[in-house]
Formats: structure tokens, C-alpha cells, sequence
């Protein structure tokens, strides 16, 4: 019975994964054969690479592909920044009104920037970064979920570490780049794979703050090529989206591994 | 001795402060004084080249009220809600657990289960738009193999929502999963081994056990998806922007368009205004059940 149920649920998972995975395989599939081949599902139909070359040549992919990989390094970079400081100052020190600023960052997690959408468009204009990196990037670095996550890790290294290097002559500034910025790698790791992966992935604010081919990140020049008005064949968007997930995707499948333990580890939950 | 703490006291105070100070200032441009802005324009009538802006209360309120594509839109998001969050949430369940448990390829299980989860709800909607076109599209191919008739999934008011819906669950499935994954392993080896000896089976095991212990995680999902099925609206974008006639529009896509398409901002500030309503609304509830949940441990 038990031996039964088993395998009703290995075929069961297995399945489920198949649908999952399904859509991407369908994409990579179409991406490398003729349109016509790829919607009659022709399975000896000849590989070609020529969707490839089409796409490739209807957009500045290059461009793209560099806004995204600058853009999500300033996030990070960012983030690393505001959250290590602000983190810190929740786990480690006391101060009046500690608890009230908290409050506040806390209530910043659910002011989604997706949803300021209109006012912070005239804030990147105001301070004259419409159509800038730095104008995509900047609402997005005093992350709440970063500084809370950062609050968590720095709270658990042990206070003995903090006081012997205090002992040792160490500035709370030293302290923190010394013993607590290593210790916490693990959390460091994780935020950066889950920053990375939404920057990356990231879309209806690049679209309203950029306006030219030389500060639009790849989801937004990837669904201004594959608009319907332009036309464009499935193959062909096929060919476009493998490419502009391709670096992302082989990054994950390389790091599988890591990329999950990093979540499991930082103990997001 | 006194002055000593006073002056370590001092000391941490001024320490506090600065550090806080740069996310405080990031936080207070791009989140809390944007929110004051939105609340204050949304009391003033649109700027225009022959009417300066000037201030009507809630007029900009009551007009969304007597609209009726506000309603429709509020209409579907409700029903967005209502289905992704507990179907993505029951599937992330199930994809934990057999991730977690000993199956044969388990490694390649995991990976599919979480692969949409690096990709972009753009390119997400592009791999869906092959599945989704008439006739060339892969599920019209597969339902003529049974002989159904060829469906505009994306093309008539009756279908085109479940196709984002669709979508969107198959996006953050995976990646609920993974919070799951991690309570999952936290849970000791002993209690399985309790329960074992105790005759107990799989299934009350999981219903009694790792449920209970898997609740604040499922809460802290919840939220999740909650807050999800307000943002993910990327897809829309690509697969109907939000037809047809407005029956696959979404609040946020319609923010967006009011202010970026109609260029209407006093509106679509009054609209943002509400859905941070309902946003504090859920920070609330949870703040509330993780009190609880403190208490529970």
C-alpha cells in the first residue's frame, strides 16, 4: 500500500515538474528551428541558428545586456551599503527612538516603490535622473527587506566577538567591517542571489524611468521588441527571451546548488 | 562609573543616528514622502495648460467610485487574489514536500520547480504567448489532438484573466517552495522517528506535525502572495495589456496607464492611495498574527 502510494507520488512530482519546465522547453525548442517547424512541431526538422541571428541584429542587445548587468551591480552595491549600516544600528545599538524608526522601516516593507509608481517618477525627474541607472536603481536601495534581514544576521553573532575586539582597540566602525560584515556572509550571499534575480528581472519601473537604448535594462528592450505592433515571429521573440534569460538561467543551473543552500542558510523565513 | 555609561550611552546614540541616517534619508525620498505626495495630490484636480490644478477634496475619490472600470478592475484583482494565492501556496506545499522527500530524480524535480523563478515575468510572458496563441499556439495544438475546437485564450473576456493567472502561479510557485523547503529541514529528524514508532502514517504525520510547525511560514507566504498579487502585473504587458475590455486589468496596470497613458496622475494617485489602504491593512494582520506568533513560542 505504502510501496503503492509511493510511487503514485514519484509520478506525481515528476510530473508536475515536467508541466513546470515545459514552457521553457518549448521556447528553447522554437528559438532554434524555423516558425514554421517550431508551431507544426516538426521533431526532425533541422536546427537552425537563425532566429538567433535575426533577433540579435533587431536590437541593441549588447547595450542591454550591459544596462541590466550595471544596473543590478549599483543595486547591490547600494543596498550592501544602506542595509549593512542601518542593520547594524538596529541589532547593536540603542538610541532614542530606536524603536519607533523601526516601526517605520518596517511599514516600508508593504509601500511597495511598484505602487509609488507616479510620485516617484517626479522625485527621478526632480533630481534630475529620469532616464538614468542611477534614477532605476535608487528607489530600490534603503531596501526594508535588506535592513531587516541584515538586523537578523548581525543579532546573533555572540556579543563576546564584539567585545573582545572592543578590548583590542577596535572602533564600533571596525567592529562592524571586522566581525560583523564577515560573519555575516552567508546573509550577504543570499540577498545578493534574491537582489540580483529581481533586478535583473525587473520591469514596470525601468519602463516608465528609461527612455532611450542607452539606459533600457533587457526586460524592457525585450518587450519593446517583441511588441505585436512590430510584428515579430514566435520563433524569433522564442530566440530573444532565451538569449536574455540565458545568463541568469546558466548562472542558476551552474550554481543550483549554492543558490538554494544561500536561502536555506540566511534562514529567510 | 556613571558618567562613564552616560558617555557610552552618548557615544551610541550619535553611532545610531549616523548610521541609520543614509537609509533614513533614502527611505524618506523614495517611500514615506512619496506616499505624503501621493496623498496630496490625490486631493487636487488635474494641471492642465487652461486650468492650474486646484483643490477638490475627495472629488478625485468619488469620481474611481462612479467608475465603472475602477469596479471591473478592483473586480478582477479581488479575483486574481483569490485564486493565485491559495492555489500557488498549496502547490509550493506540495512541491516542498516532494522535493524534500526521497524520490528518484529529486535534483531534477527541484530545479523545475524553481527554474520560473529566475526568469522574467516578461520572458515568462513571452514563453506563454506559444502556448497561448490560436491555432499555432501549443495548447490549441493539444486540444485538436482530442478534437476541441481552437479557444483565444487570450482573446475573449471569459479566459483571458485565468491565462494571467496561470502565468503568475506557475512564476511564484517555486519560489514559495523554497521558503517551505527551508522550514522543512528545520523540523528534527525525531519527531518522523516518534511518530514511526508510534504507527503513525505519512499522511496524519504530515497533517499534525509538519503543518502546524510549517504555519508561520505559510503565513509569512501568505503575505507574500498577497503583496504579489498586487505587484506581478509584468505579464500583462505582453499577453493582453489588460483587454479585452478591460477584462484582464489589474489595479496597478491601471495606474499605470492612468498616470503614463491617460496622463490622469490626481487619479491614479487616489488609486494608489487605496491600494496602500488595503497594503496596511495586510502589514497589519500579519504584525498582529506574528504577535501571536511570539507568544506561541
Amino acid at each position: 500500500m505504502s510501496k503503492l502510494s509511493h510511487y503514485v507520488e514519484t509520478a506525481g512530482a515528476i510530473l508536475l515538474a515536467i508541466i513546470w519546465i515545459s514552457p521553457l522547453l518549448f521556447a528553447f525548442w522554437a528559438a532554434f528551428h524555423s516558425t514554421s517547424d517550431a508551431v507544426n512541431f516538426n521533431v526532425t526538422s533541422a536546427w537552425t541558428l537563425d532566429n538567433f541571428r535575426i533577433a540579435w541584429d533587431g536590437a541593441p542587445w549588447l547595450k542591454y545586456f550591459l544596462n541590466t548587468f550595471l544596473l543590478v551591480t549599483i543595486v547591490l552595491i547600494g543596498q550592501f551599503f544602506f542595509t549593512t549600516l542601518a542593520g547594524f544600528a538596529f541589532a547593536k545599538l540603542e538610541f532614542p527612538g530606536k524603536n519607533f524608526v523601526f516601526i517605520l522601516v518596517l511599514m516600508q516593507l508593504f509601500i511597495l516603490p511598484e505602487v509609488l509608481i507616479v510620485e516617484n517618477y517626479a522625485m527621478v525627474s526632480r533630481l534630475g535622473l529620469f532616464d538614468s541607472l542611477f534614477g532605476v536603481g535608487m528607489p530600490y536601495m534603503a531596501s526594508a527587506f535588506g535592513i531587516f534581514l541584515m538586523r537578523q544576521s548581525f543579532k546573533s553573532v555572540p556579543i563576546e566577538l564584539h567585545e573582545a575586539a572592543r578590548i583590542e582597540g577596535c572602533g564600533l566602525l571596525g567592529i562592524l567591517w571586522r566581525v560583523y560584515v564577515p560573519l555575516a556572509k552567508p546573509t550577504y550571499l543570499a540577498y545578493a542571489l534574491v537582489s540580483v534575480s529581481t533586478h535583473w528581472n525587473n520591469f514596470l519601473w525601468p519602463l516608465i524611468v528609461t527612455n532611450s537604448p542607452d539606459t533600457r535594462p533587457l526586460t524592457v528592450g525585450l518587450s519593446i521588441f517583441g511588441a505585436p505592433e512590430n510584428g515579430v515571429d514566435i520563433s524569433i521573440i522564442s530566440a530573444a527571451t532565451m538569449m536574455s534569460v540565458a545568463p541568469l538561467l546558466i548562472a542558476f543551473l551552474v550554481f543550483q546548488r549554492q543558490f538554494v543552500q544561500a536561502f536555506l542558510r540566511s534562514g529567510i523565513k | 562609573m556613571s558618567n562613564h555609561i552616560n558617555l557610552e550611552k552618548r557615544r551610541q546614540a550619535i553611532y545610531g543616528w549616523l548610521m541609520l541616517s543614509p537609509a533614513a534619508l533614502m527611505l524618506s525620498i523614495f517611500a514615506f514622502y512619496p506616499s505624503g505626495a501621493t496623498f496630496f495630490s490625490s486631493l487636487f484636480s488635474k494641471h492642465t495648460r487652461r486650468r492650474p490644478s486646484e483643490f477638490i477634496g475627495i472629488e478625485n475619490y468619488n469620481d474611481l467610485f462612479a467608475d465603472p472600470t475602477f469596479w471591473l478592475v478592483v473586480k478582477n484583482n479581488l479575483f486574481y487574489a483569490a485564486i493565485t494565492i491559495p492555489v500557488s501556496v498549496i502547490i509550493a506545499l506540495s512541491m516542498a514536500l516532494w522535493a524534500n522527500s526521497k524520490i528518484p530524480a529529486r535534483g531534477f524535480v527541484r530545479t523545475a520547480y524553481f527554474t520560473p523563478t529566475v526568469l522574467p515575468m516578461i520572458a515568462a510572458a513571452n514563453l506563454w504567448l506559444f502556448f497561448y496563441t490560436p491555432g499555432l499556439g501549443v495548447l490549441d495544438q493539444i486540444g485538436s489532438l482530442f478534437g476541441l475546437p481552437s479557444v483565444n485564450w487570450l482573446g475573449q473576456p471569459e479566459t483571458a484573466l485565468w491565462a494571467i493567472i496561470f502565468v503568475t502561479i506557475w512564476k511564484e510557485a517555486g519560489f514559495f517552495m523554497i521558503f517551505y523547503l527551508a522550514a522543512l529541514q528545520t523540523i528534527p529528524e525525531d519527531y518522523k522517528e516518534a511518530a514511526d514508532i508510534e504507527g503513525t502514517s505519512r499522511w496524519t504525520y504530515t497533517r499534525r506535525i509538519v503543518l502546524p510547525l510549517l504555519m508561520p511560514t505559510t503565513l509569512f507566504i501568505l503575505v507574500n502572495a498577497m503583496i504579489n498579487s498586487v505587484k506581478l502585473i509584468d505579464h500583462l504587458f505582453i499577453l493582453t495589456k489588460g483587454g479585452p475590455s478591460d477584462a484582464s486589468k489589474l489595479i496597478l496596470y491601471y495606474i499605470w496607464e492612468m498616470a503614463f497613458a491617460f496622463f490622469d496622475a490626481p487619479h491614479a494617485a487616489a488609486m494608489t492611495i487605496l491600494i496602500l489602504l488595503v497594503l496596511c491593512i495586510v502589514a497589519a494582520i500579519q504584525f498582529i498574527y506574528l504577535d501571536r506568533r511570539t507568544h506561541y513560542q
